[in-house]
């Protein structure tokens, strides 16, 4: 489609290196990890019991410590506490609000990426059943469980009533909102969007992904030889987008793409991975070299990292790329829009992130992997996601409405 | 205020197997009859993947493969939007029961399976295609969600786009926590207003709600089905589809998750 660029006006992320975006700041330009070693008796253990795993996990512990305004009390699960303290960062609830008094609460969009949402919530149900195997009376499915409630608990929080539901497309679910609340505000439904991702952790992704055996045993090494899988995170990012504003950073473009080939195994070419890049250039009408940085998906499976990298090498030649992963854990749903605000970060103050915890990065994987963090001052990022069920997207931000490039290539 | 065509539909819900027999009955000339619920094979799956896909996704396919029929369109060439409030209710259930009694081996198909966009994923490995595929939810403005979404998106990239909706009920205990009646699958294909071949138009408004009463929703006159409409977060796009079946230009009330109302205006060609 033609993409209109989109003005993003304020920008929040919490993860497991602490709330909002200047602790995400610090970490990533001092190179702290925020991944711990798991322990059975973590804070989303069920009732006395759970797995004995050997890994790591990107774990935020100042949820111990949130409480949900008395009037979103029914809300209360660990997921909602997450997206509640990312909200209260970097006063963006105020300036959402403001959004809504400006445009009116029916022109703001409310779009969350998550995978899990409340489940961690119907775990401990399912281990509080009575008798005759009824749920708690407290077990508020609508509110906790059910996809909806995080976007419904955030389009209350911010007083806007436009378009609001939860994109679930597993790990490219909080990519895929900037698309959507694009093409909303094309069509002239929304002048502005919040969009989002929240996912936090709980026994069903931990469990479930230890049987697909992707479970790293030490912090997660995306690209690098020795690489054996994930490390698990949790988190909560958001993002103000307004249709005509100015502002410092702009949304120039989305790509989605399916594989089409295996529902928890990426195209060992990386054909989905590729058009959805090649289609977020498209959209943005930039040219591969207009590129400056990519925020992998780079998630330290055997399988994705080489066909990522193969992909991103096809497509943009040796551009600067990293994974970010080694710093706060593969947040699934939340993924696409954590990653997207250190894109967004590395736009405003020029900091490329290496990929901690890499050494020797694999010849499997060619694309140009930093490895030690870069200051330099640049226009262009694309952050990638990649999903289960072959579900991809790639989006593409700027420093300026029109990248200044893309006009040179008007002009020749 | 945008328009759209309707090039294809598709309908699976018991009683109502697919859109001639769903078109007598909601346009008022045969008596709804209430049956069980069954979830048919996909013929769209290959073998292998028909055994391991849930119910949710076969259903769902069902659907997905009589809008594509009845718009000949070629699923390669256009994006699908997929909703659905519950996604995959019997795996959820499991998972949840296995992880309470201590038993930690989630399968990794089981796992899969798990995930919101599991009917989505395999559509697109079914029909083969890479085309942008998602799966959203709003609870039960899920499928006037997914409507909008495919709408604008036939709209922003000017080519057809399938919507797929698909609500099933969970097992005891989350059935009590969250009553669904009946499985229900409902497909549209949807293309840019001036399309040619389309079998309707319809054009999509904002509407308010009202102060005091909230949206009332555009109800079905048959009470059984109407009870059903109530119960399915997809079968609330039933009376869109009752608006399809009359040749009069109607307008249907559908409350979306927001609890504002979305309103659409449907001329039959």
């Amino acid at each position: 489609m033609t993409f209109p660029a989109v003005a993003i006006s304020a920008y929040t992320a919490t993860t497991a290196l602490g709330p909002g975006r200047e602790a995400l700041f610090e970490a990533l330009r001092t190179r702290r990890s925020g991944l711990q070693q798991y322990e059975s008796r973590c804070d989303f253990a069920l009732d006395g019991h759970s797995p004995s795993l050997k890994t790591w996990i990107g774990e935020v512990p100042q949820l111990r410590s949130v409480t949900l305004p008395e009037q979103w009390a029914r809300y209360d699960c660990r997921n909602n506490r997450l997206a509640w303290l990312g909200l209260q960062q970097d006063q963006f609830i105020a300036k959402a609000r403001e959004a809504v008094e400006r445009y009116g609460a029916d022109r703001v969009a409310v779009i969350v990426g998550t995978s899990t949402s409340g489940i961690g919530q119907a775990e401990q149900a399912y281990g509080a059943r009575d008798a005759r195997g009824r749920l708690p009376a407290s077990f508020d499915y609508a509110a906790t469980l059910n996809n909806f409630s995080a976007p419904s608990l955030v389009a209350q929080a911010v007083g806007a009533t436009g378009p609001t539901f939860a994109i679930s497309t597993a790990c490219s679910s909080s990519a895929k909102v900037f698309a959507a609340a694009a093409r909303l505000m094309r069509a002239g439904w929304i002048d502005a969007a919040v969009v989002g991702g929240v996912d936090s952790l709980c026994l069903t992704t931990l469990c479930g992904f230890a049987s697909l055996e992707l479970l790293s045993n030490a912090p997660c090494r995306p690209f690098d030889r020795a690489r054996s899988g994930i490390s698990i995170g949790e988190g909560a990012g958001f993002a103000l987008l307004e249709a005509s504003a100015d502002a410092p950073l702009y949304l120039l473009g989305a790509g989605e793409s399916s594989d089409a080939h295996h529902m928890s195994t990426p195209h060992p070419a990386g054909l989905g991975a590729r058009l959805a890049m090649r289609g977020a250039l498209d959209a943005a009408g930039l040219a591969p070299q207009a590129v400056d940085y990519i925020n992998l998906h780079g998630t330290a499976t055997r399988s994705n990292d080489p066909a990522e990298g193969r992909a991103v090498t096809d497509v943009f030649g040796a551009t600067a790329t990293s994974s970010t992963k080694g710093w706060f854990g593969h947040l699934l749903g939340a993924a696409g829009i954590v990653e997207s605000i250190v894109a967004l970060l590395a736009l405003e103050r020029g900091l490329l992130p290496g990929t901690l915890n890499t050494a020797d990065v694999d010849p499997e994987c060619p694309n140009t992997v930093l490895l030690a963090n870069e200051t330099r001052d640049i226009d262009v990022a694309l952050s990638n996601s990649f999903g289960f069920g072959g579900s991809n997207c790639s989006v593409i931000f700027g420093r300026e409405p029109v990248n200044p490039r893309r006009l040179n290539r008007t002009l020749s | 205020m945008i328009s759209c065509a309707v090039l294809g539909i598709g309908v699976f819900g018991p009683g109502l197997l697919d859109w001639p027999a769903a078109r007598k009955v909601l346009s008022g000339s045969t008596a709804y009859v209430r049956t069980d619920s069954i979830v048919p094979p996909s013929e769209l799956l290959p073998a292998a993947e028909r055994r391991r896909a849930t119910p949710s996704t076969r259903i769902a396919l069902t659907a997905a493969q009589q809008a594509l029929t009845h718009a000949k369109l070629d699923a390669t060439t256009l994006p699908a939007v997929f909703g659905s409030s519950s996604g995959n209710p019997d795996i959820i259930h499991d998972i949840c029961a296995m992880l309470a009694a201590g038993d930690y081996q989630i399968s990794p198909t089981k796992f899969h399976n798990s995930v919101h966009n599991a009917a989505s994923g395999y559509y697109s490995i079914a029909v083969a295609s890479h085309r942008a595929v998602t799966s959203l939810c709003a609870f039960d403005g899920t499928a006037p969600a997914a409507l909008l979404e495919a709408a604008v998106q036939a709209l922003a990239d000017q080519t057809p786009v399938l919507m797929v909706c698909y609500d099933l009920p969970y097992p005891f205990p989350l059935s009590a926590a969250r009553p669904t009646i009946d499985a229900w699958a409902l497909a549209l294909a949807l293309a840019p207003e001036n399309f040619a071949s389309a079998v309707a138009h319809l054009t999509l408004l904002d509407g308010a709600a009202d102060a005091d009463n909230g949206v009332a929703d555009t109800a079905l006159i048959d009470p059984t089905l109407d009870a059903v409409r109530i119960g399915n977060p997809t079968a609330r796009l039933l009376p869109l589809l009752a608006a399809l079946a009359r040749p009069q230009p109607g307008e249907v009330v559908l409350r979306q998750g927001s609890g504002r109302a979305l309103r659409v205006r449907t001329a039959v060609c």
